[in-house]
């Protein structure tokens, strides 16, 4: 419990492995963008943005080594911004 | 003030004044009592102005044709009323002043988690609430636009709405912070023993709110910078005929100003829920039932704000899901009633009267919500949308509910901050004038709006004139309850009896330290043993 | 654990977990502020898909992704700022903040080269030339200049914020015994980095 309000040691390379990942990432939805998919190209760039939130939310903004408390609050915060732009579409896409 | 000094010779937080002097003992004070304070000073200064802009409006309506006000002047009264009343009273009303003032003395807590950041929150208060009043003499004059800024009009209008917008961006950002700061209060400084299931329940009607206020305030935030730059800037993005969509700034609007509705009356219902055991002296029934509700009310109602839109042109489809959702709020909401019903229920009833303005609050609340409904379903809501019955309605609601739950919350707490008890024979007399001219003021709103007046006119037909007038003279007798009613509890509050610790017999942590309280809440850490209602226990 | 237990509260005076908390409460708050424009921008996407494309055609891939670059080495070097002073490296710590200010620095001149050529080829909210285009180039330009343009903002706060914290270090306010308005400033730089890996590709990238 002491180790959690003393905070989590991310090792440099842990930090660097990430840092390689996201450039990865980022020349993965650059190389996406230019295949015409239709409608699907925005779901990719999405997908991938999304999986490098969950890296820089997990090991660059210490959430995997917090206490569960601090990623039901995550929860609710993106189930909320979810649906106020889902729910939206109840009228624009039907309009 | 000075005189809330000699009860016993005990006058508490009063006497710390942090080595500060003249007012810097207060706008300066890191207190949450203070800070309480502060906010119970500005609201209810505001609240003052509100009713005053509101007896103007209903002069001006007593007798059709022009009487007193030129039309646009008449515009910037009713602007001003909702601006005043919305945003600088009713929200941060019960949350930031008797949020702060028994919050944290409930959780048995010596102050909010970040004090700092509570006094800025005052302060950001304070600036939005001055740039609110520059606005109305500077540059184009006082916005005309109604509280909600709706475009295309707010865009083109050449009143003061910019400065407005941004005094509303900043009000917003201090409702942020104090909800943020709530939320980190009642995780980590509850008190030993204090579960989550024995906070009492005006504590978790706060919860459910701060979490309101953290995630759809900020979407106000952005609605109304985005109507600045459409003023200064010309963005056009809900210009038409450059590709923008009016019906998305309604979205964007509602997204934040629905939810607000239950920033305003969650916590009322707080109040409500925290008096009625204490009078009734029974345990609350339906514990779990009522905390859970809270949080229900405030997911349910953060999804169904296009219900305000269903005449603006949005699709069929969208009507019926939030229509349909609408109706989801009316159960919780609908639990909460039946639990304070059968709490009284064979309860042995003290009629003081925190609990006369809590008796008000249930009866005209549920008018208000059942008249909710008529709205919230969409054939019924396309015959009476924009008339007087939606003005009836909202009042009924949010004056009603939030409005008489802050007289009960000034009535029950008041007299722990102070030390000294009001007179309560006068305080019925308020109440019961009160109560009377403001079914007199906005029933007659409701009966005249389904006959077909609009609202937000100046002048109306003939026909519309008898209830206009009896609505007027409504409007004299409330204000007269309203004189008495403050008169009363501030001569008690500096005058009368003292009140001693406990005058009402209640269980909760607030009524185990003295009155006024120690300037850290309490003389030792309190260890909490028994629920929040649990009277035997308690020994009482 | 939830509750800090009278052992850490000695070893911190101050509550970490709930100083944390908090922050993550205001990033929440800033990212529905940004979700306001999301929505906008979704519900555009949807009716104009052919303005976008062609709007998101003349943003330069290269200045949006040379930013990319910049924000995510920058989280790297505030990331790792953390660590080095949970070792109790202070001048590593020093450096690496430093850095973050530098990159953040780097950001917003390569915005301001960005801005001036697009503003240069009379492309500006309300300019004589973009009230010429069709609907859905407009209305993409003008989400563009106000979802970057607040992000800009936020790249400045988030500048000055670090160096503050820089100041901190130095003086010793901030060391490997009490660190954590470094975490917190750290978590509203990466929120500003978060931000922009959903701009780049919704703007940039829309081919």
């Amino acid at each position: 419990m002491n180790e959690h309000d003393k905070g989590h040691i991310v090792p440099y390379a842990t930090l660097v492995a990430v840092w390689a990942a996201l450039l990865t990432l980022t020349i993965m939805t650059v190389a996406a963008s230019r295949i015409d998919l239709g409608a699907l190209n925005i779901w990719v760039a999405l997908v991938i943005a999304c999986s490098k939130s969950v890296l820089v939310i997990g090991f660059f903004m210490h959430m995997k080594y917090e206490n569960r408390l601090f990623r039901l609050f995550l929860l609710v915060a993106v189930v909320t911004l979810t649906v106020f732009i889902g729910f939206t579409f109840f009228d624009v896409l039907y309009r | 003030m000075n005189q809330a000094a000699s009860v016993s010779g005990q006058r508490g937080f009063w006497d710390a004044s942090g080595g500060r002097r003249g007012i810097g003992t207060w706008v300066f004070s890191t207190d949450h009592k203070r800070i309480g304070l502060l906010y119970f000073y500005s609201t209810l200064a505001f609240f003052c102005v509100g009713v005053l802009l509101g007896l103007a409006l209903r002069l001006e309506l007593f007798a059709p044709g022009a009487d007193l006000f030129t039309p646009q002047q008449y515009n910037a009264l009713f602007t001003l009323h909702g601006v005043v009343m919305i945003f600088l009273f009713i929200i941060p009303g019960i949350p930031a002043a008797f949020g702060n003032l028994v919050m944290p003395i409930q959780i048995g807590a010596e102050d909010v988690a970040f004090p700092r950041l509570n006094l800025l929150s005052w302060w950001l208060y304070a600036i939005g609430a001055i740039m609110a009043l520059t606005s109305l003499f500077t540059a184009g004059g006082a916005p005309d636009t109604g509280w909600t800024f709706y475009v295309p009009f707010s865009v083109r209008t050449t009143t003061n709405v910019s400065l407005a917008t941004l005094a509303v961006f900043i009000i917003g950002f201090s409702g942020i912070l104090t909800g943020l700061n709530f939320l980190v209060t009642i995780h980590r400084l509850r008190a030993p023993g204090m579960t989550w299931m024995r906070i009492p329940l005006f504590t978790w009607a706060l919860y459910a709110t701060a979490w309101v206020q953290v995630l759809a305030t900020p979407v106000l935030g952005i609605t109304v910078l985005l109507i600045f730059a459409e003023r200064v800037i010309g963005t056009g993005l809900f210009d038409p005929t450059r590709g923008g969509d009016p019906i998305m700034y309604q979205h964007l609007f509602w997204i934040y100003s629905h939810p607000a509705v239950y920033i305003m009356i969650l916590p009322a219902m707080g109040v409500v829920t925290d008096i009625i055991p204490v009078f009734a002296r029974k345990p609350v029934f339906g514990y779990k039932a009522i905390a859970i509700s809270s949080l229900a009310i405030a997911g349910a109602g953060s999804v169904v704000w296009a219900h305000h839109m269903v005449t603006s042109g949005m699709s069929d489809t969208a009507v019926m899901v939030f229509s349909l959702l609408t109706f989801l709020v009316a159960i919780p909401s609908a639990i909460k009633v039946f639990n304070w019903v059968a709490t009284l229920y064979k309860g042995s009833i003290a009629l003081d009267p925190p609990l006369l303005f809590a008796l008000s609050f249930i009866f005209l609340f549920s008018i208000g919500g059942l008249t909710g409904l008529v709205l919230g379903a969409a054939a019924t809501d396309v015959h009476v949308h924009d008339t007087y019955f939606v003005v009836g309605h909202f009042h009924f609601v949010m004056f009603g509910g939030t409005g008489f739950a802050y007289f009960a919350a000034m009535h029950y707490w008041l007299p722990k901050i102070y030390g000294r008890m009001y007179s309560r024979k006068a305080a019925v007399w308020g109440w019961a004038l009160l109560t009377f001219g403001f079914i007199v003021l906005y029933m007659s709103m409701m009966i005249v709006g389904v006959e077909g007046m609009p609202r937000r006119y100046y002048d109306y037909l003939p026909k519309f004139t008898f209830w206009n007038q009896l609505s007027t003279i409504g409007s004299w007798i409330l204000v007269l309850g309203l004189v008495i009613m403050f008169v009363n509890i501030f001569r008690g509050l500096l005058r009368g009896e003292p009140a001693g610790a406990n005058p009402w017999g209640g269980a909760s942590l607030e009524w185990q330290t003295s009155s006024p309280p120690p300037l850290e809440n309490f003389d030792h850490e309190p260890e909490v043993t028994h629920g929040p209602y649990d009277f035997r226990k308690a020994g009482l | 654990m939830s509750e800090s237990s009278p052992a850490t509260q000695a070893a911190h005076p101050k509550d970490y977990t709930g100083a944390k908390l908090g922050m993550w409460l205001f990033l929440f708050t800033e990212v529905l502020l940004f979700g306001g424009l999301f929505i906008l921008y979704a519900v555009y996407l949807q009716r104009y898909p052919e303005g976008f494309r062609l709007g998101g055609e003349q943003l330069n891939v290269w200045f949006g992704g040379g930013n990319t670059l910049v924000l995510l080495t920058s989280s790297l070097s505030v990331a790792m700022a953390i660590t080095a002073l949970q070792r109790g490296r202070v001048r590593q710590t020093m450096g690496l903040v430093g850095v973050t200010v530098a990159m953040a620095f780097c950001f917003l001149v390569n915005k301001y080269f960005e801005w001036s050529a697009k503003i240069h080829h009379g492309i500006y909210p309300s300019s004589p030339q973009l009230k010429e285009l069709p609907a859905g180039e407009q209305v993409f330009f003008s989400i563009y200049y106000l979802t970057t343009g607040l992000h800009g903002i936020h790249v400045l706060v988030g500048m000055v914020m670090m160096g503050w914290v820089l100041l901190l270090i130095r003086r010793g306010k901030v060391n490997p015994e009490d660190y954590v308005t470094l975490e917190n400033a750290g978590l509203y730089w990466h929120l500003v980095d978060l931000i922009w890996i959903f701009i780049f590709p919704l703007y940039y990238l829309i081919l």
